[in-house]
């Protein structure tokens, strides 16, 4: 599959304006609900932390570290992209799927349209672009949640929090974030398009794949969450 | 013309195509008829390469595509039009973008030559001022006229039509059928129909394969079918009454 995926597109044209859809439709259209999520679970992780930490001889500015630690290490990168193989996965999987059923892959493989190019390249050039930008919008939101929620309690106070945020930075953390949020990108657009495009049926086949999709997206994100990690920070 | 030698198709265990061949000629209608299940969509698709054949071999002017590999038989496929049966066209695509999608992945038309050929095609299947309708906005007999004017925007040498009356009304598939007819007469086309529609055959049938359980069972014209003594042909051909009718007055 992969090799027809990336073989000579027909037409440069054509295919940077399928890159320009996709990058709207798989990355612009889910920054709402990443900012949503990031916001809320950025708050909540600041609150737990706080609320947990007992011991007087832990410095206050531990709850910004730990936030800042959760969500780059973790939450931004591994969650919001197991949010996004759900979200994307399915879209994917549902429209190539749809259009399999519908013969127009067949009728794109008539006009000597290399189908496999012109529908999946696009979506995975779109996955690895714009979903670094997303984590990283996932990132300062879920920190400024976290900061919110820290002030608003009374919990930690605001210098607190960023120095908590600024303690020990590694720039390497950002890297090991984005190394892994390219991964899941590559993995959620061509698991969801393989599923879709093997489809074989009618409307209860596209849901099926729609939900292979979804399941076994995740677990790869997860396995290579696990893989990537040991290479990486090992 | 196409030519089909000794064919064979099977999925699974279960053997679709036997030993089918035949010549389809240009500049008339060839028609594939058989019941539901027969193997007629089976052929077509191992005609155009949607299906890999078994063994046999499919020549498009002495062209052998059964032996071509991915990319040779691209340049052959630019050459092929098709009209699929759910009409296949692209649900995000306007009308006018459907029909100049081949010419955008393989032509370098200005968009304006674009847009003009387009129009040229879609006036010539009746169908005016819809251009920025999507397909969803299109009734089923538009959608087919869209498919046949998308299948002969790059002027192809070989049509292929899939059930083109397929969920119509008797009135509009006479309208698509008239379309097919004149449109091969015109182009000069190899056009092969794949139909289990007596109407079809009846009105656009010059050349005609009957395929039964998966084999080359009859062949020959329209005139032919309505007095051949071919059991299963008159079981198909003549299954409604009307055409039993036309049979009892050619008899008279």
């Amino acid at each position: 599959m992969m090799r027809y995926v990336f073989s000579r597109p027909e037409r440069f044209k054509i295919y940077k304006n399928r890159v320009f859809d996709e990058i709207e439709i798989i990355g612009l259209s889910s920054i709402p609900l990443v900012a949503l999520l990031s916001a809320f679970m950025g708050a909540v992780v600041t609150l737990q932390t706080a609320s947990n930490m007992d011991s007087p001889l832990l410095p206050a500015e531990t709850v910004g570290f730990i936030t800042r630690q959760t969500t780059i290490l973790e939450f931004s990168p591994t969650v919001i992209s197991l949010i996004l193989a759900g979200k994307i996965g399915s879209n994917i999987a549902s429209e190539v799927g749809t259009m399999r059923v519908t013969e127009q892959i067949d009728a794109l493989e008539i006009m000597g349209v290399n189908s496999l190019g012109y529908l999946v390249l696009p979506k995975i050039i779109a996955g690895v672009f714009t979903f670094p930008f997303v984590i990283i919008i996932s990132m300062a939101l879920s920190l400024l949640g976290g900061l919110f929620a820290a002030v608003q309690s009374g919990l930690c106070s605001q210098e607190d929090y960023i120095k908590g945020l600024r303690y020990w930075f590694m720039a390497d953390d950002i890297n090991y974030a984005l190394i892994k949020t390219v991964t899941f990108a590559v993995i959620i657009t061509s698991v969801a398009s393989f599923y879709g495009y093997y489809t074989k049926g009618g409307a209860l086949d596209v849901g099926k794949s729609s939900t292979q999709a979804v399941v076994y997206s995740s677990i790869a994100i997860l396995i290579a969450n696990f893989v990537l990690t040991q290479l990486i920070l090992l | 013309m196409i030519e089909i030698q000794g064919i064979n198709k099977s999925f699974g265990d279960t053997q679709v195509l036997k030993d089918i061949s035949a010549i389809f000629k240009p500049s008339i209608v060839n028609l594939v008829i058989g019941a539901s299940g027969s193997g007629k969509s089976v052929t077509a698709k191992c005609i155009v390469g949607l299906h890999e054949v078994d063994s046999g071999t499919v020549l498009y002017d002495g062209r052998n595509f059964t032996n071509m590999n991915r990319y040779d038989r691209k340049e052959i496929r630019k050459e092929i039009g098709m009209l699929f049966q759910g009409s296949a066209l692209f649900d995000s695509l306007t009308v006018e973008e459907n029909v100049m999608f081949p010419l955008t992945m393989f032509t370098e038309m200005s968009k304006g030559e674009m847009r003009e050929r387009a129009n040229i095609c879609l006036e010539r299947v009746n169908l005016v001022n819809k251009n920025h309708l999507l397909p969803a906005e299109c009734s089923g007999g538009m959608q087919k006229r869209i498919g046949i004017a998308r299948a002969i925007v790059m002027n192809p040498k070989y049509l292929f039509c899939d059930e083109p009356n397929s969920g119509l009304d008797p009135q509009t598939s006479i309208l698509i059928d008239n379309l097919i007819k004149e449109i091969t007469y015109e182009y000069k086309m190899t056009t092969i129909v794949i139909t289990h529609d007596m109407n079809s055959v009846i009105e656009i049938g010059d050349y005609i394969i009957f395929i039964h359980e998966g084999q080359k069972w009859w062949e020959g014209s329209k005139q032919d079918i309505l007095k051949t003594d071919n059991k299963e042909i008159n079981e198909f051909v003549y299954a409604a009454d009307f055409m039993k009718q036309i049979k009892d007055n050619l008899g008279r």
